[in-house]
């Protein structure tokens, strides 16, 4: 006979759970309004969500006082891990969130906002990845991971664009594979250890000195894979301008923002003892996953047409310069990466949205696509003061100290120096000059080509609302005084990461 | 209010350039030159505060900007760096005041009060990031200028002045962070204060790497021999006022950062590297006066030549003693004001002509004796002709460089010399003989606003040329310091004797403390 199951309420830590539960009950409530009146307008709904992340973020701030006092809190049968890094990176998850989903209250009318579910599906999203960051259980990360990515694909595909639902199927395909790969991976660490929890997986891989080394790598393949797939690292990329092209440009910014930082975390988690482990060939797998994804997309990107595929590919290769602060593991290029993220979440979504102010209903016939560099020409001459902002967040783009992403750069490449990666600190800086031409190409559309056509200066402004215009105004004032907010991030970042033996 | 001088002039002009954006624009001249005046007399004011036997930095200023990772708002001013500064808002003020008739007059004058701050802000930062936030950021007015008014290669020119100057200072910064890790290992704290590097002493073959990435991101900026491809274009797209401050300040930056970090950061490797550098400089006089001499067109010749001084510059900065750094440093502000005024010059004509070809001139002195006056003295003065600005400059860095090689100094000399040809036959082409092309026949005079420009370099011209005094002495305080530091710090045998101990107590106890 089995005895009965004893758990005692308090050793659940159900505290642990409440930040993610905070967006699942606001979806929930909003699918509830939806049932009872549904002809609302979408600004109740962008409040209510901004609301619910605005408790949300306090609630993680709550959390982030317990960390400092008590340092890690672990709950729900130790599956919930609440350490410095789930709490930075949930940081960042919500307020990209909160500074994304005002953008929904464009001038135009667009399908997917119509509908509510849209902001039900964006909140259950949220959770996933709120989720997928706070555990270091194989299991709970890849239901994190599917629940935020089956979401995702849904709102990308409710853009309601032909190219929409190629990107949508497109980006379902890849995450089918990426997850099949996932799940392949993690399966080989169960086999060789008996356990889906990292931390067990390292005690055990480290205690018979990697005996099986040829299983581990073939489970590090399959998992850098999936997360290769998230991160869109080369050669793993190739959705990635699609998809982007396809979603509208506010989630394309989104999209290069808040999914990535959720896979970073999960790869610092899992990289940090395999990287110092000592077995050379995945640090050599790693070094070249960096080196390629920061290059090549930094060569494609020269080549684009459209500004929104080079974007696209720019956010690539952001994405490898950052993934470098895993290669390097140490607590200086972790707290980089977090540093790094945070000033490209603002110059990023602040450039996509400035593309999303001056999406059009209809293409114009001399347009080959929606923001082609044609369009920006000679912009300066009708609409200066978008010009000027637009080029602001393409020179913290490129590195222009003193914005923003300056300092994220700065830090990355003298945590590589620190860290003994010489040559890669060269290699980092070498890709930032090559950068530096295509987000020069804009600026050089804007501010020196004559127009292509007489624009009344409305177009860069098509779709433009004060709450959007709040967005870039906020964005804008970030990347330019960055420099005052550095040290103090530094300090908190540092201090979050190192307590949690990063 | 003294105390802040120096953050006032950096950010002044950033300020006033932000206001600037709500003035009208056909009163937006006047503001310009009122601006840039204010800003003129209180670089002048603070000459006139400045202690010209104190060798150390004056006027200090330290905020903490990210005091975790060592990075601080320290600016400051010694001899090296004080006539700099001075010269940049004395040309930002002749170059706005001379303005022609320019199209977005507006935008022109607002870009030229940034940039202003951006140079400023280079020569007077003393903390390595500091100085690389401005040193960037200087890049993007002159993109502009060059890309919004330039000719019709401007774009091209644009990025690849932007480009070129923006890939080699990455490099640099690459090796401002080894800098500072290595200040992390010696002390345990991160510092980016220059004055904390200079007590650092590095092995040579670290000293060797490092030099090697600081000179890539300064020697673009020189322009130094292979590295000079970006400058005709840059000057030959540029309008006037872009040639101008890009001739008379933004290129000073990298012979700057020669002598702030280079020299007293790596003695060692400096003293290494000495003649490879010498010969690159010897190389830059003598191929770009020849490329000089085979240009049509008159803003080419006067382009090549301002790269062929920039040369000289070099030479004496890595002749490593007194009289070659001092002679180098006059020589930034002789080859400053003078290749701006010969910029200026070309300015006069091709706003008149709206051509630049030489060929299209010719017998000038006779309508024009005003002008060719003024470009014949200037002439004479790039030349390097005893008792104007550039022979004084000039003459001090050969000098300093005969004492450690005869043979190479000779070289240079010589080079100069043949360099006046290329000089002379453009000045002969242009002005002398009949005139040939009708439409040169009524030119217009140089005018008042013209003259304001040019007659204040001239006098500076003549009257530095005789009496460098003023100027020399106070450099030659500092420089005494930095050649005594060098010395001090140098590690090897060879370093010890190449670079001359003068006996003097400066920064000793400090030195010996961090070894």
């Amino acid at each position: 006979m089995l005895s009965p199951v004893n758990v005692s309420i308090e050793s659940l830590n159900l505290m642990t759970l409440v930040p993610m539960l905070i967006p699942i009950i606001g979806a929930l409530l909003i699918i509830v309004i939806d049932l009872f009146n549904s002809d609302q307008h979408k600004s109740l709904y962008v409040m209510l969500v901004l609301l619910v992340l605005g408790v949300d973020f306090v609630a993680l701030m709550d959390s982030a006082g317990v960390f400092e006092k008590n340092g890690t809190v672990m709950g729900v049968f130790d599956v919930m891990l609440i350490d410095g890094l789930a709490i930075l990176s949930q940081f960042i998850i919500v307020g990209a969130s909160m500074l994304f989903i005002p953008l929904a209250l464009t001038h135009k009318r667009f399908h997917e906002f119509s509908y509510p579910e849209f902001f039900a599906l964006f909140l259950f999203m949220i959770a996933g990845f709120q989720f997928m960051v706070a555990t270091d259980n194989l299991i709970l990360i890849f239901v994190g991971l599917e629940t935020a990515s089956l979401a995702l694909y849904t709102l990308i595909a409710m853009h309601n664009r032909d190219k929409s639902f190629e990107a949508a199927v497109k980006y379902f395909t890849m995450g089918a594979l990426a997850a099949g790969f996932f799940s392949f991976g993690s399966m080989i660490f169960y086999a060789l250890t008996g356990s889906v929890e990292i931390n067990q997986i390292a005690a055990v891989l480290s205690a018979n000195n990697y005996e099986d080394i040829a299983f581990v790598l073939i489970g590090v393949v399959f998992l850098l894979a999936s997360l290769g797939f998230k991160l869109s690292m080369v050669p793993f990329h190739t959705w990635t301008p699609d998809v982007y092209e396809g979603s509208s440009a506010a989630l394309a910014g989104y999209m290069s923002i808040v999914p990535k930082i959720a896979a970073f975390v999960v790869a610092m988690r899992l990289f940090e003892f395999l990287i110092h482990s000592g077995v050379v060939w995945l640090e050599v797998i790693l070094y070249m996953g960096v080196v390629l994804t920061m290059t090549m997309a930094n060569i494609w990107a020269l080549v684009q047409t459209d500004v929104k595929r080079m974007l696209a590919y720019s956010s690539i290769s952001h994405a490898g310069f950052v993934m470098a602060a895993i290669l390097i593991g140490t607590t200086q290029s972790n707290s980089a990466l977090f540093l790094y993220w945070i000033l490209f979440s603002f110059t990023n979504l602040g450039s996509f949205s400035m593309l999303w102010i001056s999406r059009q209903k209809n293409l114009p016939a001399h347009q080959q696509s929606d923001h082609s560099y044609d369009k920006f020409a000679g912009m300066v001459k009708a609409s200066p003061v978008a010009a000027t902002i637009m080029a602001l967040f393409m020179l913290s783009l490129a590195g222009v100290p003193p914005f923003a992403l300056f300092w994220g750069k700065m830090y990355m490449i003298s945590s590589a120096i620190t860290g003994g990666y010489t040559v890669l600190a060269l290699i980092m800086a070498l890709n930032s000059a090559i950068a530096g031409y295509y987000y020069l190409k804009l600026i050089v559309y804007m501010f020196m080509k004559e127009p292509v056509v007489e624009y009344d200066g409305r177009v860069f402004s098509a779709n433009a609302t004060l709450p959007l215009k709040t967005i870039i105004g906020v964005a804008a004032i970030g990347t330019i005084f960055a420099f005052l907010a550095v040290n103090q991030l530094l300090d908190f970042i540092t201090v979050f990461v190192y307590n949690s033996g990063y | 209010m003294l105390d802040h001088i120096l953050s006032i002039l950096i950010f002044f002009p950033a300020l006033a350039a932000m206001l600037g954006f709500v003035v009208n624009k056909d009163s937006m001249r006047s503001y310009g030159i009122a601006v840039a005046t204010i800003e003129f007399f209180l670089a002048l004011w603070l000459w006139f505060a400045f202690d010209g036997n104190v060798s150390g930095m004056q006027f200090m200023e330290q905020v903490a900007l990210v005091p975790t990772f060592g990075i601080n708002y320290i600016v400051g001013v010694d001899g090296i760096s004080l006539f700099i500064i001075i010269l940049a808002a004395f040309f930002t003020m002749i170059g706005i005041a001379s303005l022609g008739e320019t199209k977005d007059i507006k935008n022109m004058i607002i870009t030229l009060l940034f940039l202003q701050m951006t140079m400023v802000g280079v020569f007077a930062a003393l903390d390595a990031i500091v100085f690389y936030v401005f040193w960037e950021l200087s890049l993007v007015p002159m993109l502009y200028i060059i890309g919004a008014w330039g000719g019709p290669l401007r774009i091209y020119a644009s990025v690849k002045f932007f480009l070129y100057t923006f890939a080699g200072s990455l490099v640099m910064l690459v090796g401002m962070l080894f800098m500072a890790y290595f200040y992390y290992q010696a002390t345990g704290q991160w510092s980016f204060a220059i004055l904390d590097w200079y007590r650092l002493i590095l092995p040579e073959s670290f000293q060797i790497w490092l030099f090697v990435a600081f000179f890539i991101g300064f020697a673009i900026k020189v322009p130094m021999f292979p590295f000079h491809t970006w400058l005709p274009y840059a000057h030959g797209q540029a309008p006037t006022i872009g040639s101008v401050i890009l001739a008379a300040i933004l290129l000073k930056m990298g012979t700057y950062a020669f002598i702030r970090f280079s020299l007293p950061l790596f003695p060692d490797a400096s003293v290494y590297f000495m003649y490879p550098i010498a010969v690159l400089a010897i190389i830059m006089i003598i191929y770009t006066a020849m490329v000089a001499y085979a240009q049509k067109d008159i803003k080419q010749v006067v382009a090549y030549s301002s790269v062929s001084h920039m040369g000289v510059i070099i030479l004496g900065t890595f002749a490593l003693n007194v009289e070659g750094i001092t002679g180098s440093i006059f020589l930034m502000i002789a080859h400053g004001v003078v290749s701006g005024a010969l910029f200026f010059l070309v300015g006069v004509i091709y706003d008149r002509r709206h051509t630049k070809l030489m060929s299209e001139f010719g017998g000038l002195a006779h309508v024009m004796p005003r002008y060719a006056t003024i470009f014949g003295l200037m002439l004479m003065a790039a030349v390097g002709l005893p008792l104007t600005i550039n022979f004084v400059g000039e003459f001090l860095s050969l000098l300093g460089f005969y004492k450690q090689s005869h043979i190479l100094t000779l070289l240079a000399g010589i080079a100069i010399i043949v360099g006046a040809i290329y000089m002379l036959a453009a000045y002969k082409k242009m002005f002398f003989g009949e005139v040939t092309k009708e439409e040169n026949r009524n030119l217009p005079d140089v005018n008042k606003r013209e003259l304001l420009a040019l007659i204040p370099l001239v006098i500076i011209t003549v009257w530095l040329g005789i009496y460098p005094k003023p100027l020399l002495g106070t450099i030659n305080t500092s420089v005494e310091s930095v050649v005594q530091l060098m010395h001090e710090k140098a590690l090897s045998e060879e370093a010890k004797t190449r670079i001359p101990s003068l006996n003097i107590l400066i920064n000793k106890t400090s030195a010996k403390e961090a070894h």
